[in-house]
């Protein structure tokens, strides 16, 4: 007999998820349904505004990803005035978006996905002595690796845990037999965690240096706020750039001495996660770090381009702006269309909430109707999977030595083929392993600002078409971006110096999608097909799975509701 | 601290973008390890906690059950009321139901943020959730909002270590905010205040006043209606806000701030201050003519302080000086 089960609230994402799984005799998943709960209205409440501040209010879908809405939505403007921006704001706007990536990465890594493959508990057992070992030899230029740091680490824990208030940690799945590193590992792991926690709220400085904070740091239309001023006290100076470099090379350590190592010695005892969890096998990438401006993708630094069915000797090309590659269908979310619209491409973007599902509270929903707030974006009707482990395999497929260089490198040290990359594992691999090569960008990024300062440019705004009096009355735009969970995109339609429309896909629409008219599952649904349970309880091999997506859910929701009357505003004659 | 149980927080997140969270965990004193292990119980989060599904909706009934009248009720965003609340549910309940039944037996909730404490962006007209914040929804409970878009990480700790070291409320003005930390307009204490008064103005990204660092007035800046700390301590361990890197103000830590735009439109149609004018003949400019985009209550407030010495804020605010008497 099947069995249904239900996980909700998943934890450790941003936003609300639900995913309910039917389990077959042998404990196997053998279908899947994942169900956004929550929108909030942004595409409406954008409707009618200056296009020059839509940055603020797209940077507020999400403050886990934060500043990546925020630079999709200028670029979209952007495209819409034909804005060219200058290259010292080019290269800022490239470092913010690699801090994002090291930043977001490791703490997805360490405080969203660890606890799948760390057991706390066991940490307990562990012998300092031989956990000071183990890390010497995982990482033998980390310096925090002696006897009594993990000593110290052991006691804190001991500590907590005989407290009796767990905290965050209570009620979790500890000694469950999907667990398997040894005492050691799991507290070596454990002084991590709170090493990277301290350590991220460094790197987001360089956030505050160009956009003033972080959370939401400042964008603007045109290129950055930030001004530079090499001679000035009150500007982007040698000091403020002497202190973002510094916080460059603290992230290069971070990656290469904490972070790559522990993936790969926890990916070592866990090689049967690189047969489950592969999912669709199709693979979407925009391309992002513009080298000669956005609409010269031949030299992004992620390369664009599409994969399907695991196939890596081609690579299809992808285009945005045309109307009949990405549309976005509705026959399992909670949306209506116009009569007769069955998939529409974003410049003539439709939403119009319709809940159907069953009234709160309610047990389960019914994967025949509608069950997700998320759409379901389709390229030439394909599913597909978006994200660090689409960039890895798009760079690896086109033929781009770094990408060659670090996935050849880590699938080397874990004795594993590339078909290995296919799977659970294959993702969170994939997301270290960008990271890698995003820091080190950021000081490619870093010292071709120098050299562009060197040169005598230190412009970083283009204010031609800042007074709305020069724009056209009426002009599209589409600004894509590679956010941290994979490609984004926001269209835009401005008329009479106003939003029109807006719309915006994102990374996780793609993941988190529901069925298609076709019956096709999104890419969550499809990567848990075939993942064993050992106890349906304690769900822990679907957390596995659905965290290496590191799921944003308030970004996949994002989207419109209106009243009866409103729907006939938001379409686009 | 070392033998008291730790206070438990059950910390609910509704519609909101996790940006508090996020600079929750920024946080440089205390650390967010410090919070998290030796200050309080974070007993539900579903940011960070290990558990998932119906395990965590069981801690929180037990916490609500074993520490009756004692937890912490911590909540990120905000709770759509339109049609039955379904456009946000949580464990297949509506978020309106699992605040509401959380906040029954907490001892004080706070309110984290522009969205529990102002309603924020999914607020901003014309608000198609129907999201309200928080004292829009819960009565009777000591709520103190902590706004801004998200608050600074030492502002949410210290909210946190204050009421924990002090085992009482901070003191609260009228919108509820406490007084330690959004008690000044940032354009009293922004560092490019001389360039105000000496009516010296960037006219234009990237122009001679821009990279000199002059007053972002004309260009939009909310900082003199707004009240928060980041031009006291700032963002980020001290290392700047939006003004420092060259940016605006936008304002977020006020109440209907998204619908007090555009942004990069000056605050109001006030006569820019020529050279050498007196900082009081610019105060009071501004409050003569409080024009577009200035929210009425804004003014009131900035009449307030003005007149501080008449102390306003001694009214009551939503129940909060009832519960430090508690």
């Amino acid at each position: 007999m099947s069995k249904r089960v239900v996980v909700d609230p998943v934890t450790r994402i941003e936003g609300h998820l639900r995913i309910e799984a039917v389990l077959n005799d042998q404990g196997v998943v053998d279908d899947a349904i994942s169900s956004g709960t929550m929108w909030r209205g942004l595409e409406v409440i954008l409707k009618g505004r200056d296009p020059r501040d839509a940055w603020a209010f797209c940077e507020r879908i999400c403050g886990v990803c934060t500043t990546v809405h925020a630079l999709a939505s200028v670029r979209s403007v952007e495209s819409a005035l034909n804005i060219t921006i200058p290259k010292n704001a080019e290269i800022i706007r490239n470092i913010m978006e690699l801090t994002q990536y090291v930043q977001d990465h490791v703490i997805h890594f360490y405080h969203l996905h660890a606890l799948d493959w760390v057991d706390v508990v066991s940490a307990l057992k562990a012998d300092p002595a031989a956990t000071a070992a183990l890390a010497q030899k995982v990482s033998p230029r980390w310096p925090l690796a002696t006897a009594g740091y993990f000593s110290d680490v052991a006691g804190t824990l001991k500590k907590f845990v005989e407290s009796g208030q767990l905290g965050i940690f209570q009620n979790a799945y500890w000694g469950h037999p999907a667990y398997k590193l040894p005492p050691e590992a799991n507290l070596m792991a454990v002084a991590h965690y709170l090493e990277a926690l301290k350590w991220q709220k460094e790197v987001v400085k360089i956030h505050t240096v160009f956009g003033g904070k972080n959370p939401h740091p400042h964008y603007l239309v045109g290129g950055t706020g930030a001004a530079i001023n090499l001679n000035g006290d009150n500007a982007i100076n040698m000091e403020r750039l002497e202190f973002v470099r510094g916080l460059i090379l603290d992230a290069q350590n971070i990656v290469e001495q904490l972070y790559i190592p522990d993936l790969l010695a926890v990916a070592s005892f866990y090689p049967e996660w690189t047969t489950y969890g592969g999912g669709l096998g199709n693979y979407m990438v925009y391309g992002d770090i513009p080298q000669n401006g956005v609409n010269d993708p031949s030299k992004f630094k992620f390369p664009r381009g599409i994969i399907l069915n695991k196939n890596l000797s081609e690579v299809l090309p992808v285009d945005p702006a045309d109307a009949n590659q990405i549309q976005e269908q509705i026959p399992h979310s909670w949306y209506k269309y116009p009569e007769g619209k069955l998939a529409l491409h974003p410049w003539d973007g439709v939403t119009e909430a319709n809940y159907t599902g069953p009234k709160p509270p309610y047990a389960q929903l019914d994967e025949n109707a509608g069950y997700s707030f998320v759409k379901a974006p389709r390229w030439k009707e394909h599913a597909m999977e978006v994200g660090p482990l689409a960039r890895m395999l798009v760079g690896f497929a086109s033929g781009r030595d770094d990408f060659k260089e670090v996935v050849t490198d880590a699938l080397g040290r874990l004795k594993l083929q590339p078909a290995a990359l296919f799977s659970t594992l294959g993702r969170t691999a994939a997301r270290g392993l960008e990271s890698r090569l995003a820091a080190k960008w950021l000081l490619e990024e870093y010292d071709r600002l120098i050299a562009n300062l060197k040169a005598g440019d230190s412009v970083t705004a283009n204010t031609t078409r800042w007074d709305p009096k020069t724009w056209p009355e009426d002009c599209k735009g589409v600004g894509v971006e590679e956010a941290p969970r994979g490609a984004l995109g926001h269209w835009i339609h401005i008329k009479d110096q106003k939003i029109a429309n807006y719309q915006i896909v994102v990374p996780s629409t793609w993941n988190a999608s529901p069925k298609d008219a076709k019956g096709q599952r999104g890419a969550y649904e499809a990567a848990l097909l075939g993942t064993p349970m050992a106890d349906p309880k304690r769900p822990l091999e679907l957390l596995r799975t659905i965290h290496s997506f590191d799921p944003c859910l308030a970004c996949a929701t994002h989207v419109t509701s209106s009243e009866g009357e409103t729907l006939a505003e938001l379409v686009v004659r | 601290m070392e033998t008291k149980p730790r206070l438990p927080v059950l910390w609910l997140h509704g519609l909101e973008c996790t940006c508090c969270s996020e600079s929750f965990i920024r946080s440089s004193h205390p650390l967010a390890q410090d919070v998290l292990l030796n200050l309080v119980s974070l007993d539900y989060d579903d940011t960070l906690q290990a558990a998932a599904g119906f395990q965590v909706e069981e801690i929180r009934r037990d916490v609500m059950k074993k520490y009756k009248g004692g937890y912490i009720l911590a909540v990120e965003g905000n709770a759509p009321t339109a049609d039955g609340g379904v456009y946000c549910t949580v464990g297949g309940d509506s978020f309106l139901n699992v605040l509401t039944e959380t906040a029954k037996d907490a001892k004080l909730v706070v309110a984290w943020g522009s969205c529990a404490s102002n309603g924020c962006v999914q607020a901003a007209k014309p608000n198609p959730t129907g999201a309200k914040p928080i004292n829009q929804v819960i009565s009777g409970k000591p709520i103190i909002n902590v706004p801004g878009c998200p608050p600074i990480a030492e502002v949410m700790t210290g909210v946190l270590t204050y009421i924990l070291t002090f085992d009482a409320l901070p003191e609260l003005d009228r919108q509820g905010r406490p007084k330690m930390f959004y008690g000044q307009r940032l354009h009293d204490k922004c560092y490019r205040r001389a360039f105000f008064d000496a009516g010296q103005f960037v006219e234009s990204w990237d122009d001679d006043g821009a990279k000199k660092g002059w007053c972002l007035y004309k260009m939009g800046c909310r900082g003199p209606s707004t009240y928060n700390s980041c031009s006291t301590f700032k963002w980020n361990c001290g290392q700047g806000w939006p003004v420092n890197s060259g940016h605006p103000c936008i304002g977020c830590a006020e109440e209907g701030f998204w619908d007090n735009g555009p942004f990069y439109q000056r605050l109001s149609n006030v006569v820019v201050p020529g050279i050498e004018a007196t900082p009081d003949k610019i105060g009071e400019t501004l409050l003569a003519v409080s024009g577009i985009g200035v929210a009425a209550h804004l003014v009131s407030t900035v009449t307030r302080r003005q007149f501080a010495h008449i102390k306003p804020e001694d009214e009551p605010a939503s129940g909060g000086d009832k519960a430090e008497k508690e």
